[in-house]
């Protein structure tokens, strides 16, 4: 690298400005961003969904969908004008100085291509030979820490798990040494340990290769173990820009302030606090805003936000915030959290699970997704289900739904009565007692039937109302799930996801269950969004006593939700216990390496737990303790001979461990320090 | 993969052995005497019965029915009953008509299909692919006796460009044959046109919106690179079993337009099959068209699990 390109920005962005013609009306989507990336730099762009952060980064490399239109501003890539390129400039550019990296990487690979020559593709563009290309992209995937790299080479897409395909399409990006790599939703969709491998995996490449990287995300965590500095973006502005860590620990834009307080973080609990929210909903693309973007959302607002553009202010070294009203946002800050939800005392034990196991038959190897779980659910608790992908929490909260009937020889109990093991063999009754909430409310929703007969037929399904006792009843739901009278009447795709998880919600509580499944309840919604859904499911809870199981990746969802908590590994509980008592540790093993694992938006902990390797394959799960391959504290010689059972390490809690808890609380205890 | 050819061509055998039995039925549904049917109206009835003794015709339909299935197995197609004549002949010379006929259809259509589709999703929203897309929802929406109809008033009476009848004389060198196939080979690529067409569009458009696509544009592949090697081979997966569906159908689609062109093809033969209540030409018939749609089939599946790893390499992959 020469002197001169030294101190030329790896990408600089200037008032770019974005529209989508959406049936011949232009429709802007980017409103004058810029910013500046160093080479070497990690910057991060963050906002809710529609704030424009792909659509920045599609820009930059001139890759917008057809209806999308650079309407002003530019971006200079290395100091070369990327809006003024021609088609052979810019995939000269884009071959040997840019690279990205998406969102779902079995979706960026072709299905039909051997994973090597997709790589070896890359090397080819810059002029290698056929073998050469080849070499190279053997080499390029050991630089991604892929093993047999060799063997991968032969693999189609479909034959590698998603951690490992990231890591291909990284070796691709990779391949011609990028001045700036583009990160979009890089681990989304990812598990958590995955999740942390690839972001460990981008920060070692960082260093080898000194690219400059955008990264775009809208988990502020991930956002905060990768990179250096941040911009906040909200409806197609950068509203607040400054160091990563400090931006996120003292936020000054009303919107930072606010989107930081929607996240149940530190440890938030339902019984502490409630969520705060940020009144009002996302602008739709297309609609005029008032010169100050938040101006609709923001309680400091004055008559000036409207028509006076702000201009870039500097609170705090190293920070750009943009509002006229720097001086109060130390109200929004101070502002008291609103009270909690209210502590209930869990009545009764409403579920009883005792030896739940399920086997499935996959190409005549017996797959044991769930091996003799036993739990107990009281009126009004919280249980939360944790694990990776493949742990089992799916088919347990499936055997407790009867979906599928677990294996002969389990106790499924609800109320002390056995029941069935698929739901259509149960009575009525136990059928209405258990619910669901899926993670995305369109599969629970008739698309082509209004709310009001949505609810409605819920109504005479479950509790079996029709009439005026229906209609009070309706109104009863409508107003505890908080929508308003006039959506009665709209179609689930004129409602927003949080408007439609409310009725989704809504639809789960009409026969006025006993116990709610919620899977993945808040993870298709915005933050703002998931703070008013978790409120109301705890409100709900509250009113109801109603118990709830949540399956949850994010821990901080979990934790705040739950009374209790339930890790699983490869079908096995691994740790029950209290909420509180879970996330204090000490730990089981895997629960720490979990909970290690996740990026936290408060910075992560000076020593991480690395947990190698993948989920082992429930064909062949290892000998002895299931996590023993894993597991970092694992003792040669105990935990690969035999699998230690599940007891009560202390009042409440329970462990599958062979380590004793007390030294588990020493060594966990001194590796924080 | 041997074992999904096995259990495919199991499957098919099924479904021939099904067939069979269902134009069997129909077949007897059709109300008169098979005898009376052969004589004509003014014979003495005792011919009448003599005949359907004979010809096994008085006996209960499932004995009727096990007979002809132990003469398939024994490879013995029968004689027709209106012409006396062996249906293996009968049947064999008009296949052989009918797939000259089918294949050179196909022969025009796929590739024509093929291009234009791809050539329109490449354009997408240009004129030309607004006239591809127009074009072939009217080609496909007519049915094949008003395209051959149309094509002889237009081509054939009007402007006499080609024969109306298309039976070319005996011993004609390729060339004259394809002038006298030239008309009821139009009016099938008008109607197969449509469908493939349609769907090779569909197919491109959805590969050039794919994840991998952009992938590979991001990587500074060329654009014929990009669409040689990563769109095309996806986007035409689907075709080729539409291709493979059109074939089945094409085979029984013939029936009108050689009916209109009068074209001694298996179609006519089993029209004429039909109202003679000619069971033995029928049944024989319609088998051949079920084998025909079943190897169709068989090759596009075979040809997708080349082109698709997924599915080559299933379960043990």
């Amino acid at each position: 690298m020469s002197a001169t390109e030294q101190r030329t920005a790896a990408l600089k962005v200037e008032d770019l400005e974005v529209a989508y013609d959406v049936r011949g009306v232009l429709r802007p989507v980017l409103r004058g961003v810029s910013f500046e990336i160093q080479p070497g730099e990690a910057y991060g762009l963050v906002g809710e969904s529609g704030c424009g952060k792909s659509t920045t980064a599609f820009a930059a490399v001139r890759y917008l969908p057809g209806n999308g239109h650079i309407t002003g501003g530019r971006t200079l890539i290395g100091g070369d004008d990327v809006t003024a390129m021609g088609d052979e400039a810019l995939r000269e550019l884009r071959a040997s100085r840019i690279s990205m990296v998406y969102q779902d990487p079995g979706q960026s690979l072709n299905p039909t291509i051997k994973v090597g020559r997709q790589v070896a593709e890359a090397f080819a563009v810059l002029g290698a030979s056929k073998d050469e290309a080849r070499e190279r992209a053997v080499e390029a995937l050991r630089r991604v820490r892929i093993a047999d790299a060799e063997r991968v080479m032969e693999r189609y897409p479909y034959q590698l798990s998603g951690g490992m395909q990231q890591r291909a399409v990284i070796a691709m990006a990779l391949a011609c040494d990028p001045q700036l790599l583009i990160l979009d939703e890089p681990t989304t969709g990812l598990d958590a340990t995955v999740e942390a491998e690839v972001l460990d995996l981008v920060a070692t490449l960082r260093d080898e290769t000194g690219a400059a990287i955008l990264l775009i995300a809208h988990n502020l965590g991930v956002v905060r173990r990768t990179c250096d500095r941040v911009g906040v973006m909200y409806a197609g502005r950068i509203v607040e820009e400054g160091i990563a860590g400090e931006v996120f620990d003292d936020p000054q834009h009303p919107y930072t302030v606010g989107l930081l307080r929607c996240l149940p973080r530190r440890g938030a609990a339902k019984s502490e606090r409630r969520l705060d929210t940020i009144p009002g909903s996302l602008p739709l693309i297309g609609t005029p805003l008032p010169a100050c973007v938040f101006e609709d959302r923001c309680t400091l607002a004055t008559a000036e936000c409207r028509t006076v553009l702000p201009t870039a202010a500097h609170p705090r070294p190293d920070r750009t915030v943009f509002c006229h009203h720097l001086d109060r946002v130390g109200e929004l800050v101070a502002a008291p959290v609103t009270a909690a939800v209210g502590e209930v005392a869990p009545g009764d034990v409403v579920l009883q699970l005792e030896d739940v196991s399920k086997t499935f038959r996959q190409g005549g190897h017996e797959v044991r997704a769930l091996v003799g779980v036993d739990l107990e659910l009281r009126a009004g608790e919280t249980l939360g289900l944790v694990g990776e992908s493949g742990s089992g929490k799916t088919t347990l909260a499936k055997a407790i739904l009867g979906i599928h009937a677990a294996d002969q020889g389990g106790v499924i109990r609800l109320d002390r009565e056995t029941l069935a093991g698929l739901t259509t063999q149960r009575p009525a009754d136990a059928r209405r007692a258990i619910q669901i909430i899926f993670q995305n409310p369109d599969s629970a929703l008739n698309r082509s039937k209004t709310v009001r007969s949505i609810l409605s037929r819920a109504l005479s399904k479950l509790a079996g109302l029709t009439g005026q006792a229906a209609e009070d009843r309706l109104e009863k739901i409508r107003d505890e799930v908080v929508l308003s009278p006039r959506h009665l009447d709209l179609k689930p795709r004129q409602l927003s996801g949080g408007l439609k998880q409310r009725v989704a919600i809504g639809n789960a509580f009409a026969g006025d269950p006993r116990i709610v499944v919620c899977d993945e309840p808040t993870s298709a919604l915005d933050v703002s969004v998931q703070a008013a859904i978790l409120n109301l499911l705890a409100d709900l809870q509250r009113d109801e006593q109603a118990s709830y199981i949540v399956i949850s990746h994010d821990l901080g969802v979990v934790r705040y939700l739950s009374d209790r908590i339930a890790v699983l590994y490869l079908g096995r509980l691994m740790e029950v216990g209290d909420a509180a008592t879970v996330f204090a540790g000490p730990h089981h093993p895997y629960t720490e390496a979990l909970l290690s694992a996740v990026p936290s938006v408060d910075g992560d902990p000076p020593a991480r737990i690395r947990l190698e390797g993948e989920v082992p394959s429930a064909i062949d799960v290892p000998s002895g303790c299931v996590f023993h391959t894993r597991c970092p504290r694992a003792i040669e010689g105990t935990c690969e001979a035999s699998e230690p059972p599940l007891v009560e390490v202390e009042t409440g809690h329970m462990m599958r461990c062979h380590i004793p808890i007390d030294e588990l609380r020493r060594l966990q205890g001194s590796d924080a320090d | 993969m041997l074992r999904f050819l096995i259990r495919r061509i199991a499957l098919g055998l099924v479904t021939l052995l099904l067939l069979t039995v269902i134009v069997f039925a129909l077949s007897n549904v059709i109300p008169g005497d098979v005898g009376r049917q052969i004589l004509g109206p003014f014979a003495p009835q005792e011919s009448v019965d003599e005949l359907n003794q004979r010809l096994g015709t008085d006996q209960p339909l499932y004995t009727q029915y096990l007979n002809r299935m132990a003469d398939y197995a024994r490879g013995d197609l029968g004689e027709s009953y209106a012409s006396r004549e062996s249906v293996a002949n009968l049947i064999g010379e008009s296949f052989w008509a009918s797939a000259k006929l089918a294949l050179l259809a196909l022969l025009v259509t796929i590739p024509l299909a093929v291009i234009a589709g791809v050539y329109a999703a490449l354009k997408r929203g240009s004129i030309f692919d607004r006239v591809i897309v127009t074009v072939s929802l009217a080609g496909s929406s007519l049915p094949e006796f008003v395209t051959a109809t149309f094509i002889i008033v237009t081509l054939g009476v009007s402007l006499s460009i080609f024969p109306v009848l298309a039976r070319p004389p005996d011993g004609a060198d390729p060339l004259t044959q394809l002038y006298y196939l030239a008309m009821p080979i139009m009016a099938l690529v008008i109607v197969y046109f449509g469908y493939i067409a349609r769907m090779a569009r569909a197919g491109v458009i959805a590969a050039l919106e794919a994840d991998y696509t952009r992938t590979a544009v991001m990587k500074g592949l060329k654009r014929g690179v990009v669409i040689r090697r990563h769109v095309l081979r996806n986007a035409l997966l689907p075709t080729i079993s539409v291709v493979a569906t059109q074939t089945g159908y094409l085979f029984g689609g013939l029936l009108a337009v050689e009916l209109i062109f009068n074209y001694n093809g298996l179609g006519r033969l089993l029209v004429t099959a039909a109202r003679d209540k000619d069971l033995p030409l029928l049944s024989a018939g319609v088998l051949v068209i079920g084998i025909v749609y079943m190897i169709a089939t068989l090759l596009a599946d075979i040809l997708i699990s080349i082109l698709n790893p997924r599915v080559r390499l299933g379960e043990d992959g």
